[in-house]
């Protein structure tokens, strides 16, 4: 095998470059597995586990019975064990069926033994809304996840980010929450925008987790965002190009741990911060990140501006989902007030 | 029984019709009048039929996420129901709540998305009915594939302890999602669920819909008369895929095939030519249901579509606004300040 890369002439969806990384994982380690409903033949809901089955067969391609609690807190016991489980919540919205086991034991195991015990798995779920799926099928809850102590929570924006992270999480002896958006990963009943599909490198790489990613340079205005809204930022970005607004757009791709050098060192350049977040608005994503700025480097603040899900449930109808989900007219919005 | 059936399987058809309108050629699942997911119950109708009939209007229902025949048996407003799965303002829930998430409290109806979790509110109206001394009885509806969760089993354990005049209907249409029954559970029927609760778990393994009338009565006759909990499984057939654009590749043509040869409606057709009810009776019964669904298909798409802003109302009842303003109920004592 040769050291040297290959120049990389393929495009993946997201969803080929987070299976691609679980596949090569699973080849190279046995006690890898991966448990959901719906993950053998169906491949996931979501194609989170889409040829995986027809490779590694039923035994560790898990469909499990619709009992969120007793699986996901199966891979916190096989985890403890030593094993590698990835355990997929179909729609983050589940989460409440088995909350215990993922805030008080999954996060919790390794503080309360002061050490003695990892929980090496992944837990991945989908998220996010868009389309007319309704309150209990379109929430990110990135705040949720990221506001207890002991999960890692990642949020790739695209393929090449989604292989590297995943790479990462199942190699982290910590409990790792991989949240994926449903409209990123290239299902063919939900056109993805153009910006996921990207070049993938065939080998396998890590994404350090508290590395953000500067998508696109600018001068003006720093927007910080993930997810989904990574690529309405940049479509926002290019429109306010137009009107001479430079922006630079901050892809966080993990919240924990957060990277708190790269935003700031961002708004000390910029002296403006959007955030831009498909979570509820209050005690979340956007409050956090403007406090971790306000605390940093008060001084570079010249002005701050919040986009988020205003604190209303996900509505189904399209007018009632557009009106309360941001999108690129929003974010340019914002931009041009602070300016 | 039979009108509520017809009824039934003809909205689903029309929905689908109407679904599928600018999902064409390439299936977008946020395209067209009805976007989100839809899932369809045909298939179900005897379930929804055989139980309703025994419910009044004060007896609660919960449904899950394929809920239209139960809805429809149970008497919710089939226009406003109509109205909200195309996301229009005057909708059981103003366009906020969707397919999944029908409530109309005129009936005492409602259903919610996330498997298993309408029957701890079903015993929670059992509870209620029990403490005020009332006959009314609650009813939950639940999959095969959702005997599995906490939510259920607590449920029964909770109905069992408690005595609440409950029944568990599981609807057995042999599929969760892509996952055969036999390879989630172990046992060969959910109603065997009941012994491990000490309360009668029975099982009607035919789609005769006069079949799961008598026994759905014995059961809820039983919730009414204050004898306890039960468990009723239905053996239902889902004749299409688990929502719209599911492609069944996991499915076999077999399957598929068994689950359309058997039709709990023209099997109720053939009972009631059997006790002298003659063709032009039951075609008018089919007929008047069909003009039904159609005009509450109609009279929804010409309803107006709600405001943006409407999605900022109907988070409280009793908005927060810095500080929540409640009248007390008692003159409060003390001073003037």
């Amino acid at each position: 095998m040769s050291k040297q890369s290959q120049r990389v002439e393929r495009d993946l969806t997201m969803s080929r470059g987070m299976v691609e990384a679980i596949a090569h994982e699973m080849r190279e380690n046995d006690e890898v597995f991966y448990m959901g409903e719906d993950v053998a033949d169906y491949g996931g809901i979501f194609d989170s586990t889409q040829g995986l089955l027809d490779e590694f067969g039923y035994d560790r391609i898990m469909d499990v019975p619709i009992s969120e609690t007793a699986y996901l807190g199966a891979a916190v016991g096989a985890a403890q064990e030593g094993m590698r489980p990835i355990a997929e919540l179909m729609f983050v919205d589940f989460f409440g069926v088995a909350m215990d086991q993922i805030y008080n034991q999954m996060a919790k195991n390794t503080y309360m033994s002061g050490g003695n015990v990892s929980v090496p798995m992944v837990l991945t779920a989908a998220v996010g809304g868009t389309y007319n799926d309704a309150a209990q099928h379109s929430q990110t809850l990135y705040g949720t996840f990221a506001h207890v102590p002991g999960i890692k929570v990642v949020v790739p924006s695209t393929a090449y980010d989604a292989k590297g992270l995943m790479h990462n999480a199942i190699r982290d002896d910590d409990p790792v929450l991989y949240m994926f958006h449903k409209r990123l990963m290239g299902i063919g009943w939900m056109p993805a925008p153009d910006g996921p599909k990207t070049p993938v490198p065939e080998e396998d790489y890590t994404i350090p987790f508290g590395s953000a990613d500067v998508k696109r340079e600018g001068e003006d205005v720093t927007i910080v965002t993930l997810g989904l809204h990574v690529h309405r930022a940049l479509e926002a970005a290019e429109q306010l190009a137009d009107d001479g607004v430079d922006a630079e757009v901050v892809d966080l791709r993990s919240l924990v741990p957060l990277d708190t050098d790269t935003i700031v060192g961002s708004v000390e350049k910029t002296g403006r911060l959007v955030v831009v977040d498909e979570d509820y608005r209050s005690f979340g994503v956007t409050g956090e990140i403007v406090a971790t700025v306000a605390d940093e480097s008060l001084a570079a603040l010249d002005a701050v501006e919040r986009v988020a899900v205003p604190d209303v449930p996900i509505p189904y109808a399209r007018p009632l989902e557009q009106e309360v989900i941001p999108d690129v007219d929003d974010i340019a919005a914002a931009v041009e007030r602070t300016q | 029984m039979y009108a509520d059936m017809v009824t039934a399987r003809h909205y689903e058809e029309r929905l689908q019709e109407e679904y599928l309108e600018g999902k064409q050629p390439a299936f977008d699942i946020s395209a067209g009048p009805i976007p989100g997911e839809l899932h369809l119950a045909a298939g179900h109708e005897a379930s929804g039929a055989g139980v309703c009939q025994h419910l009044r209007d004060d007896d609660t229902v919960t449904a899950p996420h394929r809920p239209h025949h139960v809805a429809i048996a149970k008497g919710v407003d089939l226009k406003r129901m109509t109205a909200e799965i195309f996301g229009r303002e005057i909708g059981l829930g103003k366009g906020k709540g969707g397919h999944m998430h029908l409530f109309d409290p005129e009936v005492k109806f409602a259903c919610s998305g996330i498997i298993a979790e309408g029957c701890p509110p079903a015993a929670g109206a059992a509870m209620a009915a029990k403490k005020r001394n009332t006959d009314s009885v609650a009813v939950a509806f639940l999959g095969e594939g959702a005997i599995d969760q906490g939510a259920f089993l607590e449920s029964l354990n909770l109905a069992a302890v408690h005595d609440l005049p409950v029944v568990f209907v599981i609807e057995d249409n042999d599929w969760a999602i892509s996952m055969p029954k036999e390879r989630v559970t172990d046992v060969q029927d959910g109603s065997q669920r009941a012994k491990g609760f000490d309360m009668p778990g029975v099982r009607v393994d035919s789609d005769d819909a006069v079949a799961v009338y008598e026994a759905a009565g014995e059961a809820i006759g039983r919730a009414r008369d204050r004898n306890g909990p039960s468990v009723l499984e239905l053996q239902v057939h889902r004749r299409m895929g688990h929502f719209m654009g599911d492609p069944e590749t996991y499915r076999s043509d077999e399957d598929q095939d068994a689950a359309q040869a058997r039709d709990s409606i023209e099997r109720l057709a053939e009972t009631l030519r059997g006790h002298g009810v003659d063709d032009a009776t039951i075609d008018s019964l089919r007929e008047a249901a069909h003009d039904r669904v159609e005009e509450a298909i109609e009279w929804a798409k010409e309803q107006p579509q709600p405001e943006p802003e409407a999605a900022h109302e109907d988070v409280w009842v009793n908005p927060p606004s810095g500080v929540t303003d409640t009248e007390p109920e008692y003159d409060l004592a003390g001073g003037d300040d």
